[in-house]
């Protein structure tokens, strides 16, 4: 039925006049077929409210000298593997430095048992069908390690300027080199952990996550004699997304190179630039 | 995928402003998807359209803004667009470059039917 007039037949679409002006409403906005229509403007960041809560945590951790970094990988690049050695060898290197681990999985708590069994204490996060840790389970987590409570000891005490001698604490997220690069946690610095079997042009594949990162472990060295990986070009394309990219290259199974990574860990938080 | 994750946040900042404005229907929801943002718009679409019924969002047109990329080339001085982080300069094909814009993705506005 012709809107206009009200001409034309019943069982035809209905056709729409030449000019229907939904214009002068007090909102000046229109739509097809709909009465005027109020403008409501938002102008949000949808990252806002997570970036919120991981200045929190930042400030948190900061304010309580614990150096927060977020490991990051596909799944199988060996973050876990490499936690385990590097609580060893931080155990050997730096006994005083407390140390906690927040484990990041859909299921299971396979991981934070490796990660108790090495010899630091972990909190096991299960995301369920999600793809990433967000700033609320970080800290969330965070309350309840052991790590929180001998800072806030420390600050009954000694209101902050005192606190102990720079705790550690991991965040191993869940494996995936795509979502994990938008949610921040929190962290020191974000570190980005590439496998060498799974192939030197993953920087270009996954900008985001290498563009975030400021620091690129290399992990599985050993094993470059029978892959075909060219570490150079690896690097080279890593810094093309990422100029400011720090590189270390090791082998958490063989120890190659851990002692540069725990190098790196043990300088204070305050050179490590969050990308 | 993380689509999702931001489609539940889209309808909370959406709710929250249900609340505060008093709307319950929402005709248009206008959002900004930098090509630098990290999103996949269809998916992000797919995501809204999963999490919308029910809700003040039901029934709403979704309209997505895709600015492009800039970021700033040294070799050139100037601002250039790109597509991804990986891009090398569009006009003298030089790396690397450096970030400067649409890589947000925020809510605009909501067009929204009177109570």
């Amino acid at each position: 039925m012709c809107v206009v007039c009200g001409c034309g037949h019943a069982d035809e679409p209905a056709e729409p006049a030449a000019v229907l002006h939904y214009g002068q409403g007090a909102a000046r906005a229109s739509l097809p077929g709909q009465p005027a229509l109020r403008l409501v403007q938002i102008e949000a960041d949808v990252l806002g409210a997570n970036q919120r809560l991981a200045d929190r945590n930042r400030a948190h951790f900061a304010a309580h000298g614990v150096a927060a970094y977020n490991l990051l990988s596909s799944p199988g690049s060996g973050k876990t593997t490499l936690l385990c050695a590097t609580i060893a060898a931080l155990r050997q290197r730096a006994p005083q430095r407390p140390l906690a681990v927040i484990e990041g999985d859909q299921q299971t708590q396979l991981d934070a048992e490796r990660i108790r069994a090495a010899g630091a204490p972990a909190i096991q996060v299960n995301t369920g069908r999600g793809c990433h840790l967000d700033a609320q389970m970080v800290g969330e987590a965070f309350a309840q390690l052991d790590l929180h409570e001998h800072v806030h000891e420390q600050g009954r005490d000694h209101p902050h300027s005192h606190h102990p001698a720079g705790s550690l604490l991991f965040i191993e997220n869940v494996g995936n080199l795509v979502c994990p690069a938008l949610w921040d946690l929190g962290e020191a610095a974000k570190v980005v952990i590439l496998s060498v079997t799974e192939g030197e042009d993953k920087p270009l594949k996954y900008p985001d996550m290498f563009a975030a990162a400021a620091l690129l472990l290399i992990n599985k060295i050993d094993l470059l004699p029978y892959v075909q990986f060219d570490v150079a070009r690896c690097i080279r394309l890593a810094r093309q997304v990422n100029p400011a990219l720090q590189v270390l290259q090791l082998s958490a199974t063989r120890g190659d190179g851990l002692d540069a990574w725990i190098d790196w860990l043990l300088r204070m938080p305050a050179e490590v630039q969050p990308a | 995928m993380h689509e999702l994750s931001l489609a539940a946040e889209i309808l909370r900042l959406v709710q929250d402003a249900a609340a505060r404005e008093h709307f319950q229907r929402v005709a248009m929801l206008r959002l900004e998807a930098g090509a630098l943002a990290g999103v996949e718009v269809g998916a992000l679409r797919f995501a809204l359209d999963a999490v919308a019924p029910g809700t003040c969002l039901a029934g709403a047109q979704i309209d997505i803004e895709e600015p492009p990329g800039l970021a700033w080339c040294a070799s050139c001085a100037e601002e250039v667009q790109i597509a991804s982080r990986a891009d090398p300069c569009p006009q003298c094909g030089g790396v690397p470059l450096r970030p400067t814009g649409g890589d947000a993705l925020r809510v605009l506005d909501l067009l929204v039917r009177p109570d």
